[in-house]
């Protein structure tokens, strides 16, 4: 697709921008958006990675903008009381709370966003004691399919006791 | 308060960091919020000082002294100039300066590490170091990511991670960046295919002055858009290895054009050398232009006898924000493009006019 601006080089950046429920599409090439000012999420210019978030937002999953009936109904968090479509106009939750209350409607788009939707990385010692525990469960049984494998049952045996052990430490 | 505003150098940007030719500095950034109380943006005035008093615990921690001496300093009180100094100096966002409720920054001796309390997430722990060193800066965050985690409950949930008020954040909660200086990539015409090959890897291109602002100077900021998905390794070695790719770009343009145009190449460094030495009138847009050719020039040995360090603090110094509180006034536009023809006059003339 070529660039809709110089009609010369290939359109590289495509969104959508909602402006009151209107869908316009923009394709352009670099050097035409930058000088448009529309730049690319993340770059300089007028369109930062938080409007485009807001546009992605405002689109209910059937593509149609929410009407006010269905805004009214929509689910509130009970922790700060920040209603879906509040999220969707500033692209900020209002407390941690709100990933599990939204849970549903965030997953599509974390996965736009980040491409994935589960974190894997640093668990916090503390809070995230239970965590801990169940990935390293998880990794002693892969070790364990590995020596049973292996046919190695002695192995096998003691790490089969870790396991009861720290299954028995996570469901305190 | 005085102490952060006086030089225009932090003293960490003092110290020389592998390959600073081409990268000014790497900076780690963790996101961190506080469980069961609401995000800076929703909390009451009670809440957020509640938060403030809470994470100022942290200062008596032994563990945190050991990685340096810290003062909390608080927004409130400080002038409109005093913020927009340390907004120039990178160690707050303009968002905290201009709308944080009992907003505070937690800063080490050296500016290295600053930590900012109730901007849009409770706490940004950010680390600067000098050149290419993100690993090392990505170490010392960790580490004071782990005195925090000791001292208060994060807002954590297994599937999501750390979890932040914007859900560009959630997961690692961690930006990673390094500012180049890419003058030759620029000059040569490979910057736009750069910039789309970065964006294709998860990668984010900025200028200098982040989100909302104009490259100014050749110097772009290369950063992480993804922080769910991935360890926090993997963020750092994919910014890494993508980082240490343009480099070596960068040090073949250099090369190329050394190779290939010297005499334009020199005519122009020396031409920009002269303007700033002699110039009258100079805009930030000029003097960033002007700065980038001489810093060139320097590391490229076609200007002798003048420390890249010189350029570091006049790319500060000559900012709307440090050029007013240097002058002890607020200056007009006008006033400031001759003060800052001024500035450059007194520091590279060598017969000091
Ligand atoms: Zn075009
Ligand atoms: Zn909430």
């Amino acid at each position: 697709m070529l660039c809709q601006e110089c009609g010369k080089r290939p359109a590289t950046l495509h969104f959508t921008k909602i402006v009151n429920g209107d869908k316009t599409e923009f394709h352009f090439c670099e050097p035409c958006a930058r000088e448009k000012g529309e730049l690319i999420p993340g770059t300089a210019g007028g369109f930062s990675i938080h409007n485009l978030l807001s546009g992605l937002l405002e689109l209910d999953p059937t593509g149609k903008p929410a009407t006010a009936q269905q805004k009214a109904a929509q689910p509130r968090c009970d922790f700060c009381g920040m209603t879906y479509a509040q999220f969707s106009k500033i692209g900020r939750f209002g407390c941690g709370e709100c990933y599990r209350h939204f849970q549903d409607r965030l997953t599509p788009l974390l996965k736009r966003v980040h491409g994935n939707t589960t974190h894997v990385g640093k668990v916090p010692k503390r809070v995230g004691k239970k965590v801990q525990l169940r990935r390293q469960i998880e990794q002693l049984k892969r070790d364990l399919a590995l020596k049973v494998e292996q046919e190695e049952f002695e192995a096998a045996a003691k790490l089969r006791d870790q396991i009861r052990e720290l299954e028995r430490q996570s469901a305190l | 308060m005085s102490r952060y505003t006086e030089h225009a150098v932090s003293s960490w940007m003092q110290a020389d960091g592998p390959d600073s030719d081409i990268v000014i500095s790497s900076r780690i950034r963790i996101a961190r919020n506080v469980s069961n109380e609401p995000f800076p943006m929703l909390a009451t005035n009670q809440q957020s000082e509640e938060v403030l008093n809470r994470v100022a615990s942290v200062l008596k921690d032994e563990e945190l002294k050991v990685i340096g001496d810290f003062d909390l300093v608080p927004l409130t009180g400080m002038s409109e100039l005093e913020k927009r100094v340390l907004v120039e100096k990178h160690l707050i966002s303009p968002n905290l300066a201009n709308e944080a409720r009992n907003g505070a920054v937690i800063l080490s001796g050296n500016e290295a590490v600053s930590i900012m309390v109730n901007e849009e997430d409770h706490l940004r722990i950010q680390v600067l170091y000098p050149g290419f060193q993100l690993k090392e800066a990505w170490d010392v965050a960790g580490r004071i990511d782990d005195i925090f985690e000791s001292v208060v409950d994060y807002a954590y949930d297994e599937k999501h991670g750390y979890l932040t008020s914007c859900p560009t954040n959630v997961g690692t909660g961690i930006r990673a960046s390094v500012m180049m200086h890419l003058p030759a990539l620029v000059m040569t015409q490979q910057m736009n295919r750069i910039l789309q090959a970065i964006q294709q890897v998860g990668l984010a291109v900025r200028g200098l002055y982040g989100e909302g602002s104009e490259v100014m100077g050749n110097i772009f900021q290369i950063s992480n858009q993804i922080t769910l998905g991935q360890t926090e390794e993997e963020i750092i070695d994919n910014l890494h290895g993508v980082a240490r790719q343009i480099i070596e770009h960068e040090k073949a343009a250099r090369q190329k054009l050394l190779n290939e145009s010297r005499a334009k190449l020199t005519d122009r460094i020396r031409r920009s050398f002269g303007i700033l030495c002699y110039a009258e009138i100079m805009d930030s847009k000029e003097a960033a232009q002007r700065l980038s050719d001489v810093r060139l020039g320097i590391d490229l040995g076609l200007i002798e006898g003048l420390s890249p360090k010189v350029m570091n603090e006049l790319l500060v110094m000559t900012q709307p924000g440090y050029l007013q509180h240097h002058y002890g006034r607020p200056l007009s536009p006008d006033e400031r493009d001759a003060h800052r023809a001024k500035l450059f006059r007194e520091r590279l003339n060598p017969s000091g006019r």
